[in-house]
Parts: structure tokens; C-alpha cells; sequence
């Protein structure tokens, strides 16, 4: 069951002169919560632009189930079964939550132009089968109601849960959230908490995550990475994070 | 009132009063051979006057006014329209007796305004294609014109050089059209915005000076004349047949000769080119394909990153789009019988972008009832056709200001799902 799933090794990210992230490894096993914590601007959604292929690392290598992802597109690392969420929600705001659903399924859904001109009995079955997909999967985040109301007019907590569902659908294998708690009430907090739980026993799929919220992060983390100034700076379990005197140096500052 | 008030009021008054003097104050004409500046007569100094007093009263008590607009109670559309679900049940219905309509009333009514409803046809059809670049996948695109132009050239050069008939064209046309579409749009697509506004623009004037210039091709200024007319299963709609042995209309029919079949025969023609237009539109909007490029409008880095290669969507809106002009081009130089530069210039381009506007982004119902309006009112016009732009500029800044979502908003669909 511990297979390796992600394995970032000396990652680095060099904007002109300024080294954003400087040789960072990660590694996150199947069916892992995996998180990546670190002072405000110490590169952590750099890094995970690096991975979903918005930057194009200078260095280093991110191998996904043993293959080479760093220097693809984008999209092709989506369509290999990465996908990530963004620290402020990107919704398509002026489309509904089941139209959001459907956009994200596109790849499976865009089989052949004339068939969807036609509307060909296989087109159908296709589009039947993603509807469904999609009701299972607002089903399961609690959206199931708001299925046709426009995705910018849910509240804020909602436009989360969709955006997850949203990656759901992609079916990926490994989901990165950067900060998916943030602008959360307590409750939602405690919700998000249960749902990435059950994503990961469930589902079976590991999930990396970005957060501030240290209660969060200690309470469901399997493994927590540590990044400062874009280097790494320890790793461990929660509890060896929570002592580790470094750590501490990095956030609360020298006495 | 407050001294901003008064002193908004005065500033207008001023704006429109130096506008009005240098637009209808003064004039220049021709004395034999020397230019002369001539006042304006007693009575323009009056309307001027007026003019500018109303401007002047009318910022002063704006509040009043706007307070006494808002007192009118607003129709309510939604309490008219029937319900949501009787609706859908009379579209079927709703949708046939419009076609019926469509294809019995020009029997009934003068050429001039058969004509004129072809024209209207063209003009839906262009702002249906624009519709998927500019309101559908929201790429700003300012030289629609030229995929026009490419389409109706099309037909005309074949039909020219090589005798090719309208219907073998058409298709040609279209892909044609299209197929300058990919070429722009795979360089360009990467643009923003207000870049690829530009370059759009470029690429339009480009295509109307090559078009202008290439005069052993395309005979340049003076344009292709003499295009043939589009024929039923081979049978003209001319007086004499133009080849040997072919009949003609009336002829076959043993009617007498009418000009008038020819100009109902095309309007049919474009009655039948927009509703495959919108048929196909409107099945791409509900496909896959249109649902991810008005996701690449809403966000392009959330469509990035769940798997969609945003090159290819942009493309096929941009390519779709411009076959879609295409097709109008070529019925265009069908109906016109003659082509030139002049036909294609970027007022053109403008002028289907208002229709898109106008209706409301994205809405087809709401681009066909802004290409009506756009079409039909220069032409009840038509005494003051010297301030057209005038009118044309006053609807915009009217539209922009009261219904800046268009005539018509686009409707999201409403998906049924089965509750699990």
C-alpha cells in the first residue's frame, strides 16, 4: 500500500537572480496526507506551481508513479492525475456548479465533434454518464441542491467544497490544496478536515497540502514538510515538527 | 441643489455649446473657387440654443428627472412570458410558427423589403459566429471582417475563374474562411485581451489592402462583378438562361418571368443558411466544446489546470467563428452580384461587434433581435442618413448605460439531474 507516489528530489526555482525555492525534495506515498507548511512567502505555492506545471522548474526532477512530470504542460500533468486547487477559489464564476462539473470532465466527455452535432446514442450515454458522475461527487461535498445556481453566487465555504469536487471529478490520484481553509469558519474548518479524511480512506487517494491552519495540519497530516526562504528545513511526523526547535525559530523569530 | 450640481450644468452647457458651434455654427462653402466660413442661419442659432438649454437643465435637476423615470413602474417580462415549464413546452410550437412565418411573408410584402430582411439574415449569421469568439470564449476580435471578406472572395474567384456554382462554394467558403482563422489564430492566441484586440484589427486591414492591391487577382478597387446567382437544383433565376441548354426558373415552371422569385429565392436561401447556423451554434454551446470556452473566459488558469489545453479550445472558437463568416461571405457575394474591398472595411467589423453587444453576450436569441434593430433602423432612417453614426453612437452609449448585459441576456441551461 505504501507505494511511492510523488517523488520530488532537489527541486529549484530560479526567477532571474532570486532563488524562490532552492532545493527542495518531497516525497508523498499512496493514500497519504501530505503537508507543506512554512512562514508567509517561503515558496510554498511556488512549489506547487512546479509541480502542476505553471512554472517550469529550473532544476530537479518530480517524478509521478516513476515518470518524469517536471518540463510537461499543464494540462498534461492534470490529465496524468495531478490536480491541484488555488489559494483563492477559481471558480467559472458566471456558470452553474453542474456546468463547472461538466467543464471539468472534459477530456472524457469530447470524444468526437459530429457525434455531439448529432447527438449519437454514444454521445449520449457519455454525457449521462458525466451528469451522473458529477451529481455522485456534489453529492458527496453537499452541493447536490445547489446543482444549478451560478458557482460566483454560492457562500464562500460552498465555492470551496466545489472546487474540490471540481478536482474530483478529474479522478486524480494525488489532489494538491493550497490553503482550502482559508477564509473558513471553525465549523467549515472541521468539515474540510473530515472531508479530506474521507478522501483519502475512502477514495484512496493521497492529497498535498498548503495550509496556515496549524490545527488542521497537525490533526490529519500522515507527513509534514517544513519549507523556509524557499529551503527546506525539516520534515516528520506532527510531533517531531511541533518540537523541532527550528521550526519554531522560523515562525515566532530568534529570542 | 447643491453648487456641484450648478456647476456640472455649466460645464456641460459649455461642452455642448463649443461642440455645437463647430459642428453646426459655422460652415465651409465653395464661392465660385474660394472657400468662404459661414455663420449659421438664425434659426440653427436657435435650436442650438435650445439644445444646449435643455443639456443645461437637464444636469441641473438630474435627481428630479431620474426620480420621476424610476416613479414609471418597469413591465415586468417574467409575469408576461408564461411559466418556465409551459414555455418549454410551446418552444417546439413557438419554433415552427416563426419558420412558417418566415417562409410565407415574403410572398406577401414589396421586394425593397425582402431584400432587406436577406440582408438582416447576413448580418445574423455574422453576428452568430462573432458571438462564439467575443461572447462565447470572450476573445476580443476587431477584424471579424476579413473572414467575411475570405468567404465572399471565395465564391467570387470561383465562380470567375473556374464557373464554380454557389452550392459546391459554400462549403469551400466556409472552410476556407476557417482555415485563415487557424492560421491567425495559432500565433496570436497567446494575446490578452487588449493585444489580440489589436492584432485583430491588423489582420482585418491586412486582408482589405491585399485585397485592394492585388488587382490581377482580384481586380483590387474595382472589385468582381457579374458573381453568379445561386440556383435551384441547377435552374437559374435569370430572364435567359446563361448556358446553352440550361432552363430557367420560370421557364421549367412555365411562369411568367417576375425578378421578384430571384429576391425570394435568396432570401429563402438565407432563411435555411441561418437556421443550420443556429441549429449548429446552438448544439456546440450545450457540447462539451462550448461549455470549455466559456470556461476559458470565466478562468483560463482553472481550466489549465484540470486538464484542458486551452491552444486548441481558443482555436476552434477562433476557427468555428470565422467559417461562420465564411458561409455569410459567400451567400453575401451571391447576393450582391458584386464584390469589393469597399464592402469589407472595419466599420463592418464594428458593426457586427455592436450586434454582439447590443444583444447580449453570448444570447443568440438577443443577437438576432440586435442584427434586426441594427439592420432595419438606418434604413426607417434613411432621411437622416448624415447622422447615422450620430444614432448608432447615442443607441450604444443608451444600451451600455441602461442594459449593459444586452437586449437579451444569455440564459445559463438548465440541467436536470436525477437526485441520487
Amino acid at each position: 500500500m505504501s507505494q511511492l507516489l510523488l517523488d520530488v528530489n532537489g527541486l529549484t526555482m530560479r526567477f532571474g537572480g532570486l532563488v524562490a525555492v532552492n532545493g527542495v525534495n518531497l516525497k508523498v506515498k499512496n493514500r497519504q496526507i501530505v503537508s507543506v507548511i512554512g512562514p508567509n512567502g517561503a515558496g510554498k505555492t511556488t512549489v506547487f506551481n512546479c509541480l502542476s506545471g505553471f512554472y517550469i522548474p529550473t532544476e530537479g526532477s518530480v517524478m509521478l508513479k516513476s515518470e518524469q512530470i517536471a518540463g510537461l504542460k499543464d494540462y498534461q500533468i492534470s490529465r496524468k492525475g495531478l490536480v491541484r486547487t488555488f489559494q483563492h477559489v477559481r471558480l467559472f464564476q458566471k456558470m452553474t456548479v453542474i456546468e463547472n462539473m461538466l467543464v471539468a470532465q472534459h477530456r472524457h466527455l469530447n470524444t468526437n465533434l459530429f457525434s455531439g452535432l448529432l447527438k449519437t446514442p454514444n454521445y449520449r450515454r457519455l454525457e449521462k454518464d458525466a451528469m451522473e458522475h458529477a451529481a455522485h461527487w456534489l453529492k458527496e461535498v453537499g452541493l447536490l441542491e445547489y446543482a444549478n445556481r451560478e458557482a460566483g453566487n454560492l457562500a464562500y465555504g460552498q465555492q470551496r467544497r466545489l472546487e474540490i469536487a471540481r478536482c474530483m471529478v478529474t479522478q486524480p490520484e494525488l489532489l494538491m490544496l493550497d490553503e482550502p481553509a482559508a477564509g473558513l469558519n471553525p465549523n467549515e474548518t472541521k468539515e474540510l478536515d473530515e472531508l479530506i479524511i474521507k478522501l483519502r480512506d475512502e477514495h484512496e487517494i493521497s492529497i498535498l497540502l498548503i495550509e496556515h491552519d496549524m490545527s488542521l495540519v497537525m490533526g490529519i497530516s500522515d507527513h509534514i514538510y517544513v519549507i523556509a526562504q524557499g529551503t527546506p528545513l525539516a520534515n516528520g511526523t506532527a510531533e517531531q515538527i511541533k518540537g523541532n526547535p527550528d521550526v519554531i525559530k522560523a515562525y515566532l523569530g530568534e529570542e | 441643489m447643491n453648487s456641484s450640481k450648478l456647476y456640472n450644468a455649466f460645464f456641460a452647457a459649455g461642452i455642448s455649446l463649443i461642440l455645437a458651434c463647430l459642428m453646426i455654427g459655422v460652415k465651409l462653402d465653395t464661392d465660385s473657387t474660394v472657400l468662404t466660413v459661414k455663420g449659421a442661419t438664425t434659426e440653427q442659432w436657435m435650436w442650438i440654443l435650445t439644445g444646449i438649454s435643455v443639456v443645461f437643465l437637464s444636469q441641473l435637476f438630474s435627481t428630479q428627472i431620474d426620480a420621476l423615470f424610476g416613479a414609471i413602474p418597469k413591465p415586468n417580462i417574467q409575469k408576461i412570458l408564461p411559466e418556465e415549464r409551459k414555455m418549454a413546452a410551446l418552444k417546439p410550437w413557438l419554433i415552427a410558427a416563426v419558420i412558417v412565418v418566415m417562409l410565407i411573408w415574403p410572398f406577401m410584402v414589396s421586394r425593397g423589403t425582402v431584400d432587406l430582411a436577406t440582408l438582416t439574415l447576413i448580418y445574423i449569421m455574422l453576428g452568430l459566429g462573432l458571438n462564439i469568439v467575443v461572447g462565447l470564449a470572450g476573445l476580443l476580435d476587431l477584424g471579424f471582417v476579413a473572414f467575411y471578406a475570405v468567404g465572399a472572395y471565395t465564391y467570387a474567384l470561383l465562380s470567375q475563374y473556374f464557373g464554380m456554382s454557389f452550392w459546391a462554394c459554400l462549403p469551400i467558403s466556409a472552410a476556407l474562411a476557417a482555415s485563415f482563422g487557424f492560421l491567425l489564430g495559432f500565433p496570436v492566441l497567446r494575446l490578452r485581451g487588449d493585444y489580440l484586440a489589436i492584432v485583430t484589427l491588423g489582420f482585418g486591414e491586412i486582408i482589405r489592402i491585399l485585397l485592394n492591391n492585388w488587382t490581377s487577382l482580384t481586380g483590387g478597387p474595382n472589385g468582381i462583378s457579374g458573381i453568379a446567382k445561386p440556383t435551384l437544383f441547377g435552374l437559374e433565376f435569370n430572364r435567359k438562361a446563361k448556358e446553352e441548354g440550361a432552363s430557367t426558373f420560370h421557364e421549367y415552371f412555365g411562369m411568367d418571368y417576375s425578378s421578384s422569385y430571384k429576391v425570394i429565392f435568396l432570401y429563402l436561401v438565407a432563411v435555411l443558411l441561418v437556421i443550420c447556423v443556429i441549429y449548429l451554434i446552438n448544439r456546440l454551446m450545450r457540447m462539451p466544446i462550448g461549455r470549455a470556452w466559456e470556461a476559458l473566459r470565466e478562468d483560463e488558469i482553472a481550466c489549465r489546470s484540470l486538464g484542458l489545453n486551452r491552444t486548441i479550445i481558443k482555436l476552434s472558437a477562433f476557427t468555428i467563428g470565422a467559417s461562420t463568416a465564411g458561409f455569410a461571405g459567400c451567400f453575401f457575394a451571391a447576393r450582391q452580384g458584386f464584390i469589393s474591398p469597399e464592402s469589407f472595411v472595419f466599420i463592418e467589423s464594428a458593426i457586427i461587434l455592436a450586434i454582439v453587444v447590443l444583444g447580449g453576450m453570448g444570447s443568440q436569441m438577443g443577437i438576432i433581435f440586435a442584427a434586426i434593430i441594427m439592420t432595419i433602423l438606418p434604413e426607417l432612417a434613411r432621411e437622416f442618413s448624415e447622422y447615422r453614426m450620430l444614432l448608432f453612437g447615442l443607441l450604444m452609449v443608451v444600451m451600455m448605460r441602461w442594459r449593459p448585459q444586452g437586449l437579451i441576456p444569455m440564459k445559463r441551461p438548465n440541467l436536470e439531474l436525477k437526485q441520487q
